[in-house]
């Protein structure tokens, strides 16, 4: 309660006259009435990036951009469309930089077959010497 | 040659120190650069630069005619830095269309009167919807749009006296 009122306080002070210390999106602070909705669009608020502080997610974000997102996020998720379907909004307009969950592109495969292949060394070096101390 | 296998990790690990050691020197790119280029520009229908003047909408691009799609606010410091520059290329006669994010018809009307007035016509994006939709990241920034209403360039950042030729080229390449 206490610290509500500090962040209110906070922000209050930060807002310099013009309106753009905030964002003034609708569901930019407001939750969705369907409790399942918004957890999923809290859930994909989480792994999109804030593209003025660029290491929170929008979701920990007070940027009035990352507001401006998150009522994106909540419009297209109240209207129907499926997380993976915003996030793919996101990305068309972004890159993979705009998710902190990318897909496996050209750039980052790697990120996904190396511990494969490493696993398999391991096996295969595993096997041998298991079959060596047999003998 | 057995050995050589053995230091095979080791030296794995070297390259690897020394391709994170060269990163660290180098300057990071701190810009997200929009993936819109060569697509078209997002549908949109925002309000004017005041309640009474037209809406402006993404329908009035394809006119086979190319614009600038400066993205700005009048909170926005760069943005007073750039007001000479966008000047400069209206003067030229570049047609720019302004995107004033989260504003106010009162902040326009004197920004407009200190610094200049190089729009042909201005949209206020309240929620940023249009900035979102064209893969902004930040303010200002500034488009060129051809007269299919394609995005063709992007420019980061206020717009520096250096730059003014790089962005009309941009405009003429688009014609």
């Amino acid at each position: 309660m206490i610290a509500t009122g500090l962040a209110a306080i906070a922000l209050a002070v930060a807002a310099p006259g013009a309106g753009q210390a905030v964002s003034s999106a609708p569901l930019a602070n407001t939750q969705l009435a369907d409790p399942q909705a918004e957890a999923q669009a809290q859930d994909l608020m989480e792994e999109l990036r804030c593209l003025t502080c660029q290491s929170q997610s929008i979701a920990d974000s007070n940027a009035p951009m990352a507001g401006d997102m998150r009522h994106q996020v909540r419009s297209r998720i109240a209207a129907g469309e499926s997380p993976e379907e915003v996030r793919a909004w996101l990305v068309e307009r972004y890159g993979d930089y705009i998710t902190y969950r990318p897909g496996i592109g050209s750039a980052t495969w790697p990120l996904y077959a190396l511990p494969i292949l490493f696993l398999l060394i391991a096996l295969v070096v595993l096997v041998r010497r298991l079959g060596r101390n047999g003998e | 040659m057995k050995r050589l296998w053995l230091i095979l990790p080791l030296a794995l690990f070297a390259v690897f120190l020394g391709v994170a050691g060269y990163q660290l020197t180098q300057p990071k790119d701190e810009f997200v650069r929009s993936t819109m280029i060569g697509k078209p520009l997002p549908a949109f229908d925002l309000p004017g630069a005041t309640d009474e003047a037209p809406r402006v909408a993404s329908a009035s691009f394809a006119d086979g005619q190319p614009r600038l799609l400066n993205v700005w606010a009048t909170w926005c410091v760069p943005c007073i830095a750039e007001a000479p520059q966008l000047e400069e290329l209206a003067e030229r006669g570049v047609p720019i269309v302004g995107v004033a994010i989260r504003d106010e018809p009162e902040a326009i009307a004197r920004f407009l009167e200190n610094y200049g007035n190089p729009y042909e016509v201005i949209a206020r994006d309240d929620i940023a919807e249009l900035q979102l939709g064209l893969g902004s990241s930040g303010i200002p920034e500034t488009f060129v749009v051809d007269g299919d209403g394609i995005i063709r360039y992007q420019h980061i950042g206020d717009i520096r006296a250096d730059d003014v030729d790089e962005i009309y080229a941009a405009w003429e390449d688009a014609r």
